[in-house]
């Protein structure tokens, strides 16, 4: 396919998103600009970070599997970031400095959850060959396992303790947490600098790790740099709107679909601007159409669930 | 080419056992043998695409893990067997996928003209603008060498090359493989399951069996009745036709 091609169809979605955009923050205003403006704004900021942190990460972890199907939550990162919330509150308070200053725990969130990440690639390569489901296997219980000491810890907890880790802890969709907004988009622009070489390596290592090899691209320094990424990006998403499923997979394979192309520059701006347009549009709906009765998670683990059965089903079919 | 002493176990199984095998430059090398006898194993490791347990390899007097990962992937070439790419990709985009090693992506004229050549040399040029999943399974396997050939590695791998290849394609890809050899002094190293190919067009074979290193030399002195029946556990009559062995399994 040209470039020009890809241009236009990058035009027809940011025009799109801008649309949505406008109609975000202009519906029902009712003129109090003053008010609605910075509120929305906080909010839609976190709704475009969230999109484009998804949609490469899930690229990303796709192609270093080899698989389309998967999703980065796989890899249990999101339930450490859950663990790591509760237990703080669980063990020093509400009031502890921990919990209070939040760029603090979002900083150590990102470390811990960079750590737990190599941790997961050093049990992938100690193994003898190089043992992806293993990793993958690793990833699912220990998230598992985190998933389940969080929910034990958040059943000791006090009541009224509990209601502030949901509140302030927890983010959702409907409770972004916008004090992490410029943090987040600092760590966010330095990633991506620190990601932005890796590009072509990533576009060679769609043919497979063996032939990546042979084409002298050093697969484990790669790897090690991607799975590092996933692990802040991940965090980034986790600290803003919460834990997400579905999100990545779904707008990854939406970019495949749209733009055909093994080229990952291409992929990772089409996926973040469908990722976008997904949070935006779905908020407007959930917001405007739905009137808060359900939440966009809900919609979104819905949708995505959906594809993804279609996706297995077509898998299936075209290996029979 | 040398490679020393080199084992590989997985577990309790030894796949391959203490082998030291030179490989002669600029001809072609045949690696035969029964199933399971480790030769794709051996190929993987000279290739890096294997860690090894013991032994070295040297290619032009450096040891593999020694080289610049960069810089081996000018001086050499992999392909195994490969199954089917969810991908969408041309076949020029394929083949010059084999010139990152020189350009990162960014293709110069040079580069260009080296996947021109490749191109022609596989007779792709008229399906070098169709993807590749909708290609034949012989097509893919031929897209893929062009995408060696556009590497221009001295050293050239390849394990089963043949496969999904019907006879004239089979044959058209040994001359091909003779000529880079003859014309362009690249070594090739085969891993071969018909050893009517082999024998017809190898200089040099490697016999592996059990991990072992059954038997080496040039192909007249492998080509062998006593040597093949022990290789294959079969009875296989040597026929000499225009000056060429032939091996007749079919009984």
């Amino acid at each position: 396919m040209s470039n020009q091609k890809y241009t236009r169809k990058f035009i027809v979605l940011t025009v799109l998103l801008l649309g949505l955009i406008a109609a975000y923050l202009t519906i029902e205003s009712n003129g109090n600009w003053a008010f609605i403006l910075p509120l929305r704004g906080k909010k839609l900021a976190a709704f475009l970070l969230v999109g484009m942190t998804s949609a490469i990460s899930a690229i990303s972890f796709q192609t270093l599997t080899q698989n389309r199907i998967l999703t980065p939550s796989i890899l249990g990162l999101d339930s450490l970031y859950v663990l790591f919330q509760t237990s703080i509150l669980f063990l020093f308070g509400s009031g502890h400095q921990l919990v209070v200053n939040r760029e603090l725990n979002f900083l150590i969130s990102v470390v811990l959850m960079m750590l737990a990440s190599l941790f997961l690639y050093a049990v992938m390569f100690k193994k003898r060959g190089h043992h992806l489901y293993f990793l993958l296997l690793v990833g699912m219980v220990m998230g598992t396992f985190f998933r389940s000491m969080a929910t034990f810890m958040q059943v000791l907890i006090d009541p009224n303790e509990f209601d502030h880790l949901q509140s302030k802890l927890f983010a959702s969709f409907n409770n972004i947490d916008t004090s992490l907004l410029v943090i987040s988009c600092v760590i966010c622009f330095v990633t991506l600098l620190f990601i932005l070489p890796e590009l072509k390596y990533l576009n060679v290592l769609s043919l497979g790790r063996d032939q990546a090899i042979n084409l002298g691209v050093d697969v484990s320094k790669v790897t090690i740099k991607l799975l590092l990424m996933i692990a802040v990006f991940t965090a980034i998403a986790t600290a803003l709107v919460g834990p997400l499923l579905f999100l990545g997979f779904l707008v990854a394979n939406i970019a495949y679909q749209v733009f055909q192309t093994y080229r990952h520059g291409i992929l990772f701006i089409g996926a973040s601007l469908i990722g976008m347009i997904a949070l935006v549009g779905g908020n407007l709906i959930v917001e405007k159409v739905f009137h808060l009765e359900t939440t966009l998670s809900v919609v979104l683990e819905f949708v995505g669930g959906i594809y993804f059965i279609i996706l297995l089903l077509k898998e299936r079919k075209g290996e029979a | 080419m040398d490679i020393q002493k080199v084992s590989k176990s997985y577990g309790e199984k030894m796949v391959v056992g203490n082998i030291s095998i030179p490989i002669k430059k600029g001809a072609i090398t045949a690696f035969i043998g029964p199933n399971g006898a480790g030769k794709s194993t051996l190929l993987s490791m000279m290739s890096r695409l294997l860690p090894k347990d013991t032994g070295a390899i040297y290619i032009d007097g450096n040891e593999v893990k020694a080289w610049k990962q960069n810089e081996l992937a000018k001086k050499l070439s992999i392909l195994k067997q490969s199954n089917g790419l969810n991908l969408k990709l041309t076949v020029r985009e394929l083949v010059a996928f084999g010139r990152f090693p020189y350009s990162k992506g960014r293709l110069t004229q040079q580069d260009q003209d080296k996947i021109q050549e490749a191109l022609a040399y596989l007779e792709l040029e008229e399906m070098s603008a169709q993807m590749i999943d909708t290609l034949s399974g012989g097509q893919l396997q031929r897209a893929y060498i062009a995408m060696v050939l556009a590497q221009d590695t001295e050293y050239i791998f390849l394990d089963e090359p043949l496969n999904n290849l019907d006879m004239s394609h089979g044959v058209q890809m040994m001359k091909t493989f003779r000529r880079l050899a003859k014309e362009l002094g690249k070594t090739v190293v085969i891993v071969i399951h018909d050893i009517n190919f082999a024998a017809s067009y190898a200089d040099e074979i490697v016999a592996m069996k059990d991990g072992q290193l059954f038997a080496k030399g040039t192909t007249e002195e492998v080509i062998q009745k006593d040597i093949l029946d022990r290789l294959y556990e079969m009875d296989i009559r040597v026929v000499t036709v225009d000056g060429k062995q032939f091996c007749l399994y079919f009984n």
